[in-house]
């Protein structure tokens, strides 16, 4: 594999690399820590619900915190998101509510979008989340779109999509890169280089040595980072998002991480990857390298009070869910137009009269 | 003979298939080392290597154009796409070039590709992992359209499907993957396309259905016959070109008809077997011919209990056509 500069910034020996270090505060580093601890215990918690039985399916990003966490923090009020399923960390970032994240994978009535789809599909229009499709890569058009309705209107706003490196294989992604490069728009292209779509390794995905370089045929710039160094995306998530900000174009970002669970509740990745590949990777774990450099700046006192927190937290957020009702019937037949049809509302009435 | 789900009757058809002819391929996303998703083609890369059971990248559009090129260049490509719904990307190159290489060619090239994809509802899995499609394909010339409903069609069916000579979209009916088993013969065995299945005799009542609807339908024809009502259930099979024969002889005989199925009512197959009951057996008829469908709504998470055709809703509309 050709290997272009990959922007790194914490260091092994616990310290921060001042040429690419994003300058955040105490305050805001101690912010990320923390939302990537409950992104992960939300995560834990999720996949036990699903393994007993309480929610149906569940995409867990243990092992990729940093992605998520680092970009959603680059994104500024009035930017918009297209994120895929895995990426709820961007949200919570965004402060999407964790409350809303937990009525969402229940699907009752504590859900905003009213069990209308499977769990990790959220989205909120007032911090400008767009709806997860489950289709791999369908959003990075639509984050196109997005940014060409701002651009027209003279806003200076950035769009953020993200995707795995599967995603990189669709029409989608070639379309929508294209656009944007056509177009000069600002949209970054987030790519979380996972390492595997499901089963299929990133190899057979592509036969470049990187995805990075797939923005040179757009006239686009690509740029590859440290997946597990949330300070390293920060930098350059945040210089990206600047970028577009400032009206000078897209951006691809291929940051190299790791999926350590597996692809979704329904898979077994023992099949496809042996345990030393998971366990080296599990050395690199981006909460405790962070937490690492966190406590050498004594911005962090003690990690297991932190999760244990987090975890009582999540707790509190899925009792208080589960506590709502399901989500009646008649809801079905609502938002599949502006105004509901004939069709439907005799459908509706025979189903709400039992005689359907 | 032995009993078998009905995925490792997929997995069996798939095997002896390749094990009998060398050009016979399986393609798609983590159909490889993964054996598939559903487990559809686990064990096949061992035994017939990289060459012929193909992990591809994750593009449908790649997939199904691939088999095309494949079949019109002397393979018998079987592509997995990983739910039905993820289809639609590769939508262009079904309809409009998958399906119609033979007629534009005037017979000189074809593109006999197995497009393998699970269907349906009933598995929690959202309206991106339950939509029921048969329509779209159906009202597409060219296409073979089947849905098994047994193991021991699904193989004999994709064992046909394969031998064909046409493009087949072979939808598997997710729900049943794991929850039926049956004898399912070993060795080569056909079903031959375009052939029904009389599921259940009876004299007062045809009730069609396909795919995981079924044993929705075999319950509640179970039930009719404790209030002494013979209903007489029809599994198609093959959807298009459908057994219309077994439909009519069957309504002419019994003078009522409902279809059943979990894919939206609108212009769904149910329209069009309602026309086709109404066209040709409409001096015969003693009801008009009901339909038990999912609703007109995007296939809801939450609700897909109350979405999904059941039993009772069944009953009630054999009952409506009794007492009409
Ligand atoms: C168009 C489409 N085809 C197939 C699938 C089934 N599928 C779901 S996730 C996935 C792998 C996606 O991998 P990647 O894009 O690398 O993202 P990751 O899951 O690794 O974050 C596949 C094949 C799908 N959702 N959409």
């Amino acid at each position: 594999m050709s290997d272009p500069e990959i922007l790194s910034v914490l260091r092994p020996d616990g310290t921060a690399d001042p040429a690419h270090d994003p300058g955040l505060s105490d305050p805001e580093m101690l912010s990320l820590y923390r939302h990537m601890v409950l992104l992960r215990a939300f995560d834990e918690k999720a996949v036990a619900l699903q393994r007993s039985g309480r929610i149906g399916f569940f995409v867990p990003s243990t092992g990729q915190e940093a992605c998520s966490i680092g970009a959603g923090h680059a994104v500024c009020e009035g930017d918009w998101i297209f994120p895929a399923y895995r990426d709820h960390g961007v949200g919570l970032m965004r402060g999407y509510p964790l409350a809303a994240m937990v009525g969402q994978i229940l699907g009752n009535t504590s859900d905003a979008t009213r069990g209308r789809q499977m769990p990790n599909h959220w989205c909120d229009r007032a911090i400008h989340l767009v709806s997860v499709s489950s289709p791999v890569a369908t959003q990075l058009p639509h984050a196109v779109g997005a940014a060409y309705a701002a651009k027209l209107r003279g806003e200076r706003i950035a769009v953020l999509t993200t995707f795995g490196d599967g995603g990189t294989s669709t029409g989608d992604f070639h379309a929508a890169m294209n656009f944007t490069g056509v177009f000069r728009l600002p949209v970054v292209f987030f790519c979380e280089n996972n390492r595997y779509a499901i089963s299929v390794p990133v190899e057979h995905q592509t036969a470049t040595g990187t995805l990075a370089e797939k923005a040179r045929a757009y006239g686009l710039p690509g740029v590859r980072v440290d997946g597990n160094d949330v300070l390293a995306i920060r930098k350059a998530v945040g210089d990206a998002m600047d970028r577009a900000r400032a009206g000078e174009g897209g951006t691809l970002i291929e940051a190299l991480t790791y999926r350590m669970g597996p692809h979704s509740t329904s898979d077994d990745p023992t099949v496809y990857r042996s345990d030393e590949e998971v366990s080296a990777w599990r050395e690199k774990d981006p909460i405790r390298r962070f937490a690492a450099f966190l406590k050498g700046r004594a911005v962090l006192a003690d990690p297991a009070a932190e999760e244990a927190s987090a975890r009582e937290t999540v707790r509190k957020a899925v009792e208080t869910a589960e506590s709502a009702p399901a989500v009646p019937l008649s809801s079905m037949f609502e938002d599949v137009y502006s105004e509901i049809p004939w069709h439907l509302a005799e459908q509706r009435d025979s189903l709400l009269s039992g005689k359907g | 003979m032995a009993e078998v789900t009905l995925i490792k009757a997929i997995n069996d058809a798939l095997a002896t298939e390749m094990t009998r002819d060398p050009s016979v391929c399986v393609l798609g996303e983590d159909v490889g080392l993964d054996g598939g998703v559903f487990r559809a083609t686990e064990g096949l890369l061992k035994r017939f290597g990289p060459g012929r059971v193909v992990d591809t990248p994750l593009n449908e559009v790649g997939i199904v154009g691939m088999s095309i090129g494949m079949a019109m260049n002397g393979l018998r490509p079987v592509a997995e796409i990983e739910f039905s719904d993820f289809i639609y990307p590769a939508f262009d190159q079904i309809v409009s070039e998958m399906s119609k290489m033979r007629y534009r060619s005037a017979g000189q090239f074809t593109a006999a590709v197995v497009l393998r994809a699970p269907s349906g509802g009933g598995v929690r899995g959202g309206h991106y992992h339950s939509q029921s499609p048969e329509a779209y394909y159906i009202h597409t010339a060219g296409l073979v359209v089947v849905m098994p409903s047994t193991p021991a069609d699904a193989k004999g069916l994709l064992s046909s499907a394969i031998r064909g000579e046409d493009p087949v979209i072979f939808l598997e009916p997710k729900a049943l993957y794991r929850t039926v088993k049956g004898e399912v013969p070993q060795g080569e065995y056909l079903v031959p396309l375009g052939v029904g299945r009389i599921v259940r005799p009876g004299d007062d009542l045809t009730l069609i259905a396909w795919g995981a609807m079924v044993p929705v339908a075999e319950k509640a024809a179970a039930a009719a016959a404790s209030e002494g009502v013979g209903v007489e259930i029809i599994d198609p099979r093959t959807l298009w070109p459908l057994d219309i024969e077994m439909i009519e002889s069957s309504v002419r005989r019994t003078g009522r008809a409902v279809v059943l199925h979990e894919a939206p009512r609108t212009c769904g197959f149910g329209a069009e077997i309602s026309a086709l009951i109404q066209e040709r057996c409409f001096l015969h008829l003693k009801a008009p011919v009901g339909r038990v469908t999912g609703f007109d709504t995007p296939f809801p998470y939450a609700l897909e209990k109350s979405y999904l055709p059941d039993p009772e809703r069944t009953l009630r509309a054999i009952r409506a056509s009794m007492a009409f």
